[in-house]
């Protein structure tokens, strides 16, 4: 069984990634990420440094919209779907940190 | 096929010989009666669906024109949005979510009258080749029940080969429309990239995704990739050139087109498979088409490519599903862990797999060698069909590697079912346009469909071929017997 | 540490290294982050204003639901060029990413940034005092939402109990603006922040309003002894809300990291937070936890690639920037340095007035002055008062036709009622005295007060003003000072 990813290494990412997986979990991904990062060492091999990237298939460039205000979502609208509102805000548990 | 084409049924409902009403009527009974059985559908609109039909009808009535599509009963893929209708992506985390806005898709398949009636079962967030990852249970296939139907779109490929529906859309990834149209022997297409609006789309891999037909016939995917496709000012990856008339090429000579069977795509595909292909070449070959054997080395690398992208842009896209605006909120004592609980608890399994996989293909250290590898990768695969483009003009592969597979089969080995997309996944990151028709049958009356593969943009001489194809496709599944049997007809 | 903490009264003291120890310097860096003045937001058509009911200026886009996709505003796009033409940095193809990481206030849970290639990079800004401050980059980004914190003491972040989210701000538009650590002390920092400010609003690319949010600046500090090449240690300050709280943290900062290695000890790479109730930093987070922020491009939108006509044609929009307005006002008027009434006279309300004066041949000192002290006093102007009203003013002033004092009393006159120069002139019963009737005058003056006269003439000129007062209360103000002096110097010459 390949190791490309390791338990400790798959809780990190569980951490960004904001997942809490169970020891099990956490070895079954590991082996599993690893056997598709082991099916990609094809790639990781080739010698394609200078190589451009596609980023989009047909090359367009320059996509802009008008200035011009468009109606968007009332109030109501924009909170119907959300778990807990307060005040006309989304309301949340509190939040700890500074963002990064 | 037991239904008539949506050309046939918009024909009829503008001549007035049948009703938008009674063409609703019968294909809602259908969903409601098939759907015990197949779990095609996640959402059967009844009320909305007759009430736009009674709209059509008093169009007609009025003697105004309804549309190219008029009366025709569409299902959408539940990662599109409609409003009034809950979108899922077949995932628990978005349950009950009712978007307040409609896809582009949506929009202009209503201005040409069709009439959407309901939302079709998918793998969750349209990541499996099987749909057997839906949070709301597996879809089958029609043709047989102890089989998959394929994946993502299983529940779209398989409504349109029960008969529910004689459209349904779909959304190709890595091979999403395709590989179930082939395994349910329908008619799938993948357009090229920036030909459909993405809005309204709920994203999967944004630099692959892409929104296509499934029907009965070329003709019915010709008429309704006319109407989807088209410039859209709120997606800044459509293109703005139009797509032409692709349902004029029917009937047009193939006599001289040069087609090229990909070599790479026929290594890794069971023989019954690689059979009904050579048989489809001959008939190319006797209606006058120059077929050669091509290789293209570089589609090999498009498996590794595509599983590093794919999931590596699904993990951004899907960090928005954190709890806070809309869908399945799990508190916790802050908003942290509330993220980290919603997220848990909402995705499964193999959504979990990629979005872990994609934030792991991201995470610094491993960008280069992963990413911005995969995404030069992409350049290769398309100077690879670039250049075998100058030799021909079009190309045919498998779909599908095998027909379809029992239920359970793949679904403890990952890998195994990622290889099924080997010969579909070059299309996405080349962002040409491909699609499956269905060929044969197998031996145990599996459909088989052949690929149909074209330079970015050429759509019409894909058509062109698919349509010569179908002309020579021999044999038509037959429904499960199950099936046949609950089906109510007009 | 109580030592260093800063008071207001030693804001003044701060103007070079002093401020430190010797044989200690400060090398600073800036973010500025500017909302751009568009009427729609950087990705979706939503209305981008300041101050509206919370989440009435949302839609799926800005909401981040599923399904929703960017559309770039060329309006934005244009603005953010122009920062880069107004500070001298290339204007080039550039792409945007996402920047990945989870916080409420961000609704997709990513930020639509640009990363490694920037639509500005490598441009300067030349302060007053005529240094320059490079800038690295200058490059576009949507802004977040807002959140509120609900319970806890006094709406801080820390002990809250709920947080409520305002999406308005989400996708407003950003320009980022990173200034090189060319920056030697905390008054360089509000000089270069002001004269950033000064630019921005000038192009029309911000309001500028620091108490509104929409300039925003975080200062990258360290320090090092003076002759010491590589940097040291760096500390990232935010929550710096105004130009006194950017001084004041930037010379704790300072000071803090002098302290720290003179007791031996070590600067930890830190965010740190600026609390102006207590006036210090203290730290947020240390920046080795920092999170990984996972770029990549973006794909749901396109490459940018300027074109060289695009781009000349913002350059031809940018107008005269403040540093080209200094400039012209100080070789005007002859000065070796800016002044006061000059930094009055470019700013964007008041420059377009002394320009046209300028343009139309007013006397730059009579222009510089009427702008800074009368016009600058009359703010905030009536949209109906004309330009053309205070040109016409200041000519008749340089000509000599009407007085400093009638000109100023019929700047004010015209400002208030709204009424034509000539109108006010005739209101206020100002008329221009012949040269025959005036000198008349001035006789009549000099018949009256002959002891006087006698002294003037006999060589004591500080009776000039004497008998400028006497004509002037005789002609009620109608006289024209200049010509009055001419007057008597013309007759004392003749005895």
């Amino acid at each position: 069984m390949s190791s490309r990813i390791s338990p400790k290494e798959v809780a990190h990412v569980a951490m960004l990634a904001r997942l809490s997986l169970t020891d099990e979990e956490a070895e079954l991904y590991a082996s599993q990420l690893s056997s598709v990062l082991d099916h990609a060492s094809d790639i990781e091999s080739l010698d394609i440094h200078d190589l451009e990237v596609t980023a989009h298939p047909l090359g367009l460039t320059n996509r802009t919209r008008m200035d011009i205000v468009v109606a968007g979502l009332s109030q109501r609208e924009a909170l119907s779907q959300a778990p807990d509102e307060a005040q006309g805000m989304f309301s949340v548990p509190p939040v700890l940190g500074e963002p990064s | 096929m037991t239904t008539m084409s949506a050309y046939e049924i918009a024909e009829s409902v503008r001549d007035q010989k049948v009703t938008a009403t009674s063409v609703i009527e019968r294909s809602i009974s259908n969903a409601n009666a098939l759907n015990p059985k197949l779990n095609a559908f996640l959402a059967i609109d009844r009320e909305g669906a007759l009430e736009a039909a009674e709209r059509i009808d008093s169009i007609i009535a009025k003697g105004g024109s309804p549309g190219r599509l008029a009366g025709v009963p569409i299902a959408l893929k539940d990662n599109m949005c409609k409003v009034g209708l809950p979108t899922t992506c077949g995932s628990k985390i978005l349950e009950g979510w009712n978007p307040p806005y409609d896809a582009t898709v949506t929009k202009l398949l209503q201005s040409e009258g069709a009439i959407i009636v309901g939302k079709t079962n998918l793998d969750e967030f349209a990541m499996g080749s099987s749909t057997e990852n839906s949070a709301f249970g597996p879809t089958l296939n029609p043709v047989d029940l102890t089989r998959v139907p394929g994946g993502s779109s299983g529940g779209s490929a398989s409504s349109v080969a029960a008969g529910i529906v004689p459209i349904a859309l779909g959304s190709d990834t890595g091979g999403s429309i395709r590989q179930p149209a082939s395994l349910c022997g329908v008619v799938g297409v993948k357009p090229t990239y920036g030909r459909v609006s993405r809005y309204g789309l709920v994203a999967f891999a944004s630099s692959l995704d892409q929104i296509g037909p499934f029907t009965s016939s070329v003709m019915d995917s010709a008429i309704t990739l006319e109407v989807i496709s088209g410039f859209d000012p709120k997606d800044s990856t459509s293109y703005d050139q139009e797509v032409g008339s692709l349902s004029a090429q029917r009937g047009l000579s193939i006599e001289g087109l040069r087609v090229g069977i990909v070599t790479e795509f026929i290594d890794g595909s069971d023989p019954e498979v690689v059979g009904a292909l050579r048989d489809a070449a001959e008939g190319l070959a006797r209606l006058g088409a120059e077929v050669v054997e091509i290789s293209i080395p570089e589609t090999k690398l498009g498996l590794s490519a595509y599983y590093l992208i794919a999931p590596a842009e699904a993990s951004s896209n899907l960090a928005r599903f954190d709890g806070v605006r809309f869908g399945l909120r799990v508190e916790g004592s802050n908003i942290e862990e509330t993220n980290v609980l919603t997220r848990t608890k909402g995705f499964g399994a193999e959504v979990k797999r990629r979005i872990m996989l994609g934030t792991y293909a991201l995470s610094s250290g491993y960008y280069d060698a992963y990413y911005a590898k995969a995404q030069q990768v992409r350049t290769l695969i398309k100077s690879g069909f670039e250049q075998a483009y100058q030799r021909v003009d079009v190309l045919i592969s498998p779909v599908s590697p095998t027909t379809a597979f029992k239920i359970g089969e793949r679904s403890l080995d990952p890998l195994a079912m990622y290889l099924s997309d080997v010969c579909t996944i070059p299309s996405n990151l080349a962002g040409h346009p491909a699609m499956s028709v269905p060929y044969a049958l197998d031996s145990q009356g599996l459909p088989i469909g052949v690929q149909v593969l074209a330079p970015a943009l050429r759509e019409d001489l894909m058509f062109r071929l698919a349509f010569a194809l179908e002309e020579s496709a021999s044999g038509v599944p037959t429904l499960d017997p199950s099936i046949k049997e609950a089906i109510i007809h007009g | 540490m109580a030592n260093i903490e800063v008071s207001p009264d030693e804001l003044a003291l701060s103007g070079g290294s002093e401020f430190l120890p010797k044989g200690w310097e400060l090398v600073c860096g800036l973010e500025v982050h500017t909302e751009l003045k568009t009427k729609t937001k950087l990705f979706c058509g939503c209305e981008n204003v300041f101050g509206a009911q919370a989440n009435t200026n949302v839609c799926p886009t800005c909401l981040g639901l599923p399904g929703s996709l960017p559309v770039l505003n060329e309006r934005a796009l244009e603005i953010a060029a122009m920062i880069g033409l107004a500070l001298s940095a290339k204007v080039q193809a550039s792409i945007f990413h996402r920047k990945n990481y989870f916080y409420p206030d961000m609704p997709k849970d990513f930020q639509i940034s640009q990363y490694d290639i920037p639509l500005n990079a490598d441009g300067y800004l030349v302060l007053p005092s005529g240094k320059r401050i490079g800038i690295e980059r200058a490059h576009v980004e949507e802004d977040t939402g807002k959140i509120t914190h609900l319970g806890g003491t006094s709406g801080r972040i820390h002990g809250a109990e709920r947080a409520l989210i305002d999406y308005n701000r989400s996708g407003v538009p950003l320009v980022e603006i990173v200034s090189r650590p060319d920056i030697a002390s905390p008054e360089e920092a509000r000089e270069y922040v002001s004269e950033l400010r000064s630019t921005l609003v000038a192009i029309g690319a911000s309001d500028g309003k620091m108490e509104e949010g929409s300039l925003r600046v975080d200062a990258n500090v360290s320090v090092r002894p003076v002759g010491e090449v590589p940097f040291r240690t760096r500390c990232e300050i935010k929550n710096l809300n105004s130009l006194r709280s950017l001084v004041r943290a930037i010379t704790f900062e300072a000071r803090r990291q002098v302290d720290a290695y003179l007791a031996g000890e070590k600067v930890t790479q830190q965010t740190r937070h600026w609390d102006e109730n207590v006036g210090r930093t203290v730290a947020l987070r240390n920046k080795e936890e920092a999170e990984d922020y996972r770029y990549f491009p973006e794909p749901d939108l396109v490459p940018l690639r300027p074109s060289e006509e695009w781009i000349e044609g913002l350059r031809s929009q940018l107008g005269e920037l403040p540093s080209e307005r200094r400039a012209r006002l100080v070789a005007g008027l002859g000065l070796s340095a800016t002044n006061d009434q000059v930094e009055t006279a470019i700013s964007v309300d008041l420059y377009p007035f002394v320009k046209s004066a300028l343009d139309a041949g007013v006397d730059p000192k009579i222009a510089v002055a009427r702008c800074a002290n009368e016009l600058a006093s009359l703010t905030p102007l009536d949209p109906g008062f004309e330009v053309s009203w205070f040109v016409e003013i200041l000519r008749m002033e340089t000509e000599g036709g009407v007085s400093a004092t009638q000109a100023k009393s019929m700047l004010s006159e015209v400002a208030k009622s709204l009424i034509s120069p000539k109108d006010a002139q005739e209101k206020l019963g100002i008329s221009q005295l012949s040269e025959d009737q005036l000198t008349g005058t001035v006789q009549e003056v000099i018949q009256q007060n002959p002891a006087e006269w006698g002294r003037f003439i006999n060589g004591e000129s500080q009776l000039q003003g004497f008998f400028v007062g006497k004509i002037m209360k005789v002609t009620s103000g109608k006289a024209d000072g200049k010509a009055v002096v001419r007057i008597l110097r013309n007759l004392a010459e003749r005895g």
